[in-house]
């Protein structure tokens, strides 16, 4: 029995081909079995809805106070937590369940993945995908609609093209990050916090305005984990300031690039780390 | 490739362990988990691997199936190397794990076998028909609808192996299948890896510490400890590898002083008018009975088969001994 057509098949697919159609696969499964249950849908989605829009309520909490954080009014601090927001909140939503990587390694699941023909990192990424994840991502995008209505700019067609671009790129910068850091747990298996560290409180560092942090936090979130590329760079330039620790002004649409590398130095990562896991099984 | 379809040539795994001994200071530590081990199976074959727990029996299926990469030595199954065609590999076996499933844990049997269709690439005549098959075979048509998580753990299994075999695998591993199931449950799962070896000709390779699996399943059987091949052939050969013996219980009339039987034969137990006998398992017991039949007033006996266990149980202690 030689290899049937059926299974010759995979192998004419390319690795990213491959990777696409089981992730699409699997989280289609996964939002099948959510709407099965339409009701729990609802509620752990307004559940995440609200859970994540009380980070804005602090930020209006304080505005009841001041009139500006670090010179920025309200409107321009909701456009910066707007972008953060819908940035990470679609990174999340894609491969969110990335952090679980740890426990896969320590209870031996992930042995059951490589069992399958398919590309580990897909299976890992869609698993468990929740489309309740949409609840942070809706609210981020209120809050920038609310800026944007407030917010009295001077579009210019740049501008109106780099709202798009810098959505999608901060989206990948993310994702790079969840990648990195699940990575990082094949070598530590409990660095999940480490992680959320930088997932999870880099969202929230980033809406805040730079200018409240000292130079050499920023200068770390720009050069070394360059998520101030997310919202902090192309945000001065569509808010019309000059952007942060004086970059030339053609950074503030670097960030798909800054993205790209990101993606890539993380999928080595992930490949490294899994090398490593299939020769030390663990 | 039919006659060595699974290939180990001196395939060795060596684990680097790190523990840590005291505050930031670490003992590292070499661990051989499989220690050039070298056999063949050919396609079709049904092979038993036991050992004690440690032995390096699941490492060993890591390797086959590609999960690991061998620190040394040569492997192939079905002409591929499982590690470096991992993917390629995973289209022509089957593996069930006893102790973990490969189902979808939060989600209805059916849709990881719907996935399965999908992921493997089963055409869609094939995969009903293998579906319909395996659900017969192994009573899963009550099961398809309920969570994986809800089943009892002999239900998972039949629904983990049912799994393995959608995509028509040549050769299916099985580690430790059948542990902690019940007696029902085992005597199942027995029957169908027997089937499908006889009727698919499936290659089935199974690690087991319950020897009743090899006994009910296996025409060979592979003894591995401490990472090292210590037995490779018939399970009846298993018997004399391990120098056994077999004992006859004799029943007398009455009471009497030990039996005199001629060496190596002789008695290990005597409780009231009934003697334990032990003689090699090599050796035929007619001689012995006629003797004692004629020398003694005797009223009933029987033989006792060696204990396969305690057979295997003395292999560890001899070799090492000698080790
Ligand atoms: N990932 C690992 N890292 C370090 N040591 C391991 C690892 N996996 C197995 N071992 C060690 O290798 C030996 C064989 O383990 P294993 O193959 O699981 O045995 P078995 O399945 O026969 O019980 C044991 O000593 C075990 O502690
Ligand atoms: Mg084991």
């Amino acid at each position: 029995m030689a290899e049937d057509g059926w299974r010759a098949e995979a192998a004419k697919t390319g690795r990213l081909a491959e990777g696409v159609r089981t992730y699409r696969m699997i989280a289609a499964m996964w939002i099948r079995s959510t709407m099965a249950y339409r009701a729990s849908f609802v509620m752990t989605t307004v559940g995440n809805f609200a859970a994540t829009a009380l980070d804005f309520v602090a930020i209006l909490l304080m505005f009841s106070q001041v009139d500006a954080l670090g010179g920025y009014p309200l409107p321009e601090v909701a456009f910066l937590y707007g972008l953060s927001s819908v940035s990470f909140g679609l990174a999340d939503l894609a491969i969110g369940s990335m952090d679980r990587l740890g426990r896969r390694v320590r209870d031996g699941t992930l042995d059951t993945l490589l069992v399958r023909p398919a590309p580990v990192l897909a299976q890992v990424a869609a698993d468990r995908f929740g489309l309740r994840r949409l609840g942070r991502v809706t609210q981020g995008a209120l809050v920038l609609g609310y800026a944007l209505i407030e917010l009295d700019l001077q579009w210019t067609p740049l501008k109106l093209v780099l709202m798009p671009v810098m959505v999608l790129g901060g989206a990948g910068i993310f994702c790079a990050v969840f990648v990195a850091g699940a990575a990082f747990q094949f070598v530590a298996q409990d660095a999940s916090e480490v992680q959320n560290a930088f997932t999870y409180g880099g969202t929230t560092l980033l809406q805040y305005p730079p200018t409240i942090f000292a130079q050499d936090l920023v200068r770390g979130v720009t050069f070394v984990l360059p998520l101030a590329f997310v919202n902090w760079v192309p945000a001065a330039y569509v808010l019309g300031r000059p952007l942060p620790l004086g970059l030339p002004g053609w950074t503030a649409f670097a960030s798909p690039l800054v993205a790209a590398v990101c993606c890539a130095l993380a999928g080595v990562a992930w490949r490294t780390g899994l090398r490593s896991y299939r020769s030390t099984g663990s | 490739m039919d006659t060595a379809f699974i290939e180990l040539d001196r395939v060795e795994k060596v684990f680097d362990v790190r523990k840590k001994t005291g505050f930031l200071k670490r003992e590292r530590r070499q661990v051989r988990a499989v220690d050039s081990i070298s056999f063949t199976v050919p396609r079709g074959e049904m092979v038993g691997y036991i050992g004690p727990n440690g032995a390096g029996k699941s490492t060993t299926i890591k390797m086959l199936t590609g999960i690991l990469t061998p620190s040394g030595g040569r492997l192939r199954v079905a002409g591929i190397d499982p590690s470096r065609e991992r993917s390629r590999l995973a289209h022509r076996i089957g593996v069930v794990f006893g102790q973990r499933t490969t189902l979808w844990w939060d989600l209805p049997l059916i849709d990881s076998y719907r996935l399965m269709h999908r992921m493997y690439r089963i055409p869609d005549g094939r995969y009903r028909e293998n579906l319909d098959r395996l659900v017969e075979l192994l009573e899963l048509g009550e099961l398809l609808d309920v969570p994986v998580r809800q089943l009892s753990l002999g239900q998972r299994m039949r629904g983990d192996i049912a799994a393995a075999l959608l995509h028509d695998p040549e050769v299916l591993y099985l580690d430790e299948p059948t542990i902690g199931l019940d007696v029902v449950s085992k005597a199942k799962v027995r029957e169908f890896l027997r089937e499908l070896n006889t009727e698919n000709g499936t290659t089935v390779l199974l690690t087991t510490h319950d020897l009743q699996d090899i006994e009910q399943l296996c025409s060979r059987v592979m003894v591995i400890d401490h990472g090292r091949m210590m037995y490779d052939g018939p399970l009846a050969g298993l018997h004399e590898a391990g120098e056994s013996e077999r004992v006859l219980v004799v029943d007398l009339e009455r009471e009497l002083p030990p039996i005199e039987a001629p060496p190596p034969a002789r008695v290990v137990k005597v409780e009231g008018p009934r003697q334990w006998l032990a003689f090699p398992a090599s050796a035929s017991a007619a001689p012995l009975v006629a003797r004692i039949a004629a020398e003694y007033p005797l009223v009933d006996l029987s033989v006792r088969e060696p204990d396969i266990e305690a057979v295997i149980a003395k292999m560890y202690v001899e070799r090492a001994a000698t080790a």
